[in-house]
């Protein structure tokens, strides 16, 4: 029964059909392209050179931190330096990194549709985020802003002279691109599914896409009201959030963190999703207890909006409001902690094959679950007071972003690069990437545990002598996290033209996606795929592709 | 509209409806599809409204007074007759979609073309309202003059903020909608609407409605309740 559906769906190319890279040729049929697949190449350049610029930032602040004193760099360029990183790295490379690119790429082929619900909307919102991407462009060519990426007020109402108009403006427009990327994502799990592709067939990272998709949608509006309040409290002077004209500050930090908090979640739930979807394909096993993992994902979306306030321990919240979000915090592990158990309770007696992917999956389970634990400590009052604005905090999120939502970035530019690119890529340079990655990962930021612990503040350009050597020794392992991150732009370009030519089904692996060629044609697929079968399913997979090549 | 829903559920298997497109199997999903996506669209737009109503309501809590006299300030005669205004055009909103349902393309286009009227209606008392405000002094700034009771001039100015910015915001989607309807009645007017085909009218018509509703909380929060402690 289903290897006689697998047999429609596979395999089923015709001579000379055009691809969706080489159905059109010239500027304009990409730049007004309505096509998913092509709206996420678009992403892939446009967050790749963001991330280029956000790394920048952080390059030289690390050369900054070499030395005690502060020679690199004055204090005020120091302060636009981390603002504009954090800016730059947040809004316009993780949170549209695995949903823009591989989410636009990958949903309507996994779940077996032409396209996404809205492909108009689609195409807006890269065209909202590019408006957004150039003015942050401007902002840093014309002096750059310096508050924080957290916009805290009254600073930036009232005090600082730098662009806060322009870049919370530029803040404003990029999250409704998000919003628009979620709602479309929203509309077409729900309406574009594949027939018999049921809610409990869906693949994990669908279900990752899902739960991310509501916090973009229901936490994000409330970013885009609050930075409407800031703007309109700096240009007219009035006073929501400033104490001298009878604001509150502490209501902006709530409902900064309002949206800010779950925003961590628009950044991890994906990486969990392309960790479930790796994990599988390098083991040839079944996710283990994959409706668990599904619904720790809507778990960790719903308890990711009731604990914002514990980035604000020390802010002058009621002591009693404080222990509510500390205990509710404490709740974010459980889902957590059933996802990484999941993933390694897959391990067990799978066949795994250590390629490219599964490296970095199996560097981000380890960084992830060292970010998570220590966001843990964070989440204890007592213990969060003492560490509060120092490098501990710095390390725990670089862990859970860069050790987590990068990580497994990447893994899933590599496991996916043969479906949208029909190439292969180096497997022993990408192996090599992968380690310098993780080596140089942990280099930069575990010494910053210790030095957070010891009392190293954070956003400083300056600091006490006897930090250097944990300092030298952070900034030695970011000089071989960018090494690692050079070679994949490298290898990858070059992979386009001389990679090996990749076949529909490189991996082996089950997932709609891999049953139409690489690169996919322009709407997906020959005819509409009919779904018989449950995600992961080896088994049945392996016997259908059997039955096919004997065909 | 239930009768209707059954009928739209169950397409006749018409091969290429003008006004399908590619990506969906039949005009059935393509139908379900756009509602789903202007609901959640809708539900953005609630927490965005949400958000500010939150911060208007914190300070209510905390500046009972000084709210309680700002209220006063408010044109209550003009507020009314807006939200009576607003809810008629809900009312041809409705039924313009349920022409455009029946097919009916004059009476469709009538009604949509009512609606404009009453939403315009809308923006002009709000306008002529804004005006009067600003000769007050009453907008928020460096110009602001309140002087009534000088100790709670400041707390003043920021219900004024939030008058004007909730207002504002919803001003401006009242404008967007006026576009909208414009829009809808060329459509109409072309006579792309018909018993298979009325989406776009209807998904129209929530945005509208959702519109309508932020009002009908703002007219009351804005106008009519002062302070916690007087009402």
């Amino acid at each position: 029964m289903s290897s006689a559906t697998l047999h429609d769906v596979r395999f089923v190319e015709p001579e000379g059909t055009r691809n969706y890279v080489t159905h059109d040729y010239g500027a304009l049929s990409w730049l007004l392209t309505k096509d998913h697949k092509r709206i996420a190449i678009l992403y892939l350049f446009s967050i790749t050179a963001l991330f280029i610029l956000g790394g920048f930032f952080a390059v030289a602040m690390r050369i900054e931190l070499l030395t005690p004193e502060g020679d690199l760099l004055t204090s005020d360029t120091y302060n636009k330096f981390f603002t504009l990183h954090g800016i730059v790295m947040i809004f316009f490379f993780l949170i549209p990194s695995i949903p823009a690119v591989l989410g636009n790429f990958l949903l309507p082929l996994m779940i077996g549709a032409k396209d996404l619900a809205f492909p108009k909307i689609n195409l807006l919102s890269w065209y909202l985020y590019m408006i957004a991407a150039v003015m942050g462009l401007y902002i840093i060519i014309t002096g750059g802003v310096d508050t924080g990426w957290t916009f805290y007020t009254p600073f930036s109402t009232q005090y600082s002279n730098t662009h806060v108009f322009g870049v919370t403006f530029a803040a404003f427009i990029v999250g409704f691109s998000s919003i628009l990327t979620g709602l479309n994502f929203l509309v077409t799990i729900h309406r574009m599914r594949a027939p018999g592709m049921t809610w409990f067939r869906l693949p994990l990272f669908v279900w990752a896409m899902y739960a991310t998709s509501i916090v973009q949608l229901l936490a994000t509006p409330v970013l885009a009201i609050t930075l409407v309040m800031l703007m309109f409290e700096r240009v007219v002077h009035v006073g929501i959030f400033d104490p001298a004209l009878g604001g509150d500050p502490l209501l902006f930090q709530h409902m900064f963190w309002f949206y800010s908090h779950p925003a961590v979640y628009i950044m991890i739930l994906p990486a969990m999703g392309v960790a479930s979807e790796v994990v599988a394909a390098f083991t040839r096993k079944k996710i283990f207890g994959y409706s668990f993992v599904a619904y720790s994902s809507l778990a960790i979306a719903f308890l990711g909006f009731l604990v914002w306030a514990h980035h604000m321990f020390v802010s002058g919240i009621s002591v009693y409001s404080a222990m509510i979000f500390s205990f509710l915090s404490y709740f974010v592990a459980v889902p957590s902690a059933i996802k990484v158990f999941n993933w390694t309770a897959t391990l067990y007696r799978g066949s795994v094959a250590l390629l490219t992917p599964m490296l970095y999956i199996l560097g981000f389970i380890g960084l992830f679950t060292i970010g998570g634990v220590t966001g843990l400590f964070l989440a204890a009052i007592g213990l969060d007071v003492h560490v509060t604005d120092t490098y501990f905090v710095v390390a725990h999120f670089h862990y859970v972003m860069v050790g987590g939502a990068v990580m497994a970035y990447m893994a899933g530019l590599h496991y996916w690069w043969p479906k949208i690119t029909g190439r292969m890529y180096p497997e022993w340079w990408a192996r090599l990437a992968a380690l310098l990655i993780f080596a140089g990962f942990n280099l930069t930021f575990f010494p910053q545990f210790v030095l957070g612990y010891l009392g190293m503040p954070r956003r400083y350009h300056a600091y006490a002598p006897e930090f250097q050597v944990l300092n030298v020794m952070s900034t030695a392992g970011a000089s071989v996290l960018a090494a690692g991150y050079v070679l994949p732009l490298l290898y990858l370009l070059w992979s386009l033209w001389y990679g090996r030519p990749a076949g529909p089904n490189p991996w082996g692996a089950v997932g709609l996606e891999w049953a139409t060629s690489s690169p996919p044609p322009m709407e997906n697929f020959h005819e509409t795929p009919v779904v018989t079968w449950d995600a992961y399913d080896y088994p049945a997979m392996m016997k259908a592709m059997g039955e096919t090549q004997n065909v | 509209m239930s009768d209707i829903a059954i009928t739209d559920a169950a397409p006749e298997p018409h091969a290429h409806h003008p006004f399908l497109q590619h990506h969906f199997e039949d005009l059935g999903q393509q139908h379900e599809a756009s509602t789903l996506g202007m609901w959640m669209f809708l539900s953005t737009e609630i927490l965005f409204f949400g958000g500010v109503l939150c911060a208007y309501w914190v300070y209510r809590v905390i500046y009972p007074e000084a709210w309680a006299l700002a209220a006063e300030q408010q044109n209550k005669l003009y507020g009314g007759l807006n939200t009576i205004v607003l809810i008629i055009s809900s009312l041809t909103m409705a039924l313009a979609v349920r022409n455009a349902q029946l097919g009916k393309r004059k009476a469709t286009v009538g009604m949509l073309l009512a609606t404009l009227i009453f939403g315009g209606g809308f923006l002009t008392i709000k306008s002529i309202e804004y005006w009067q405000h600003f000769h007050e002094g009453l907008f928020p700034g460096t110009h602001f003059t309140w002087n009534e009771v000088p100790a709670l001039a400041p707390k003043v100015q920021l219900f004024m903020t939030f008058y004007w910015s909730m207002t504002g915001l919803h001003a401006l989607h009242m404008i967007i909608g006026a576009g909208l309807l414009i829009w809808m009645m060329m459509r109409a007017w072309r006579g792309d609407f018909g018993p298979e085909y009325y989406g776009p009218v209807e998904i129209m018509g929530l945005y509208w409605h959702f519109v309508d509703i932020v009002w009908i909380f703002l007219f009351p929060f804005l106008y009519l309740i002062p302070g916690p402690h007087n009402g």
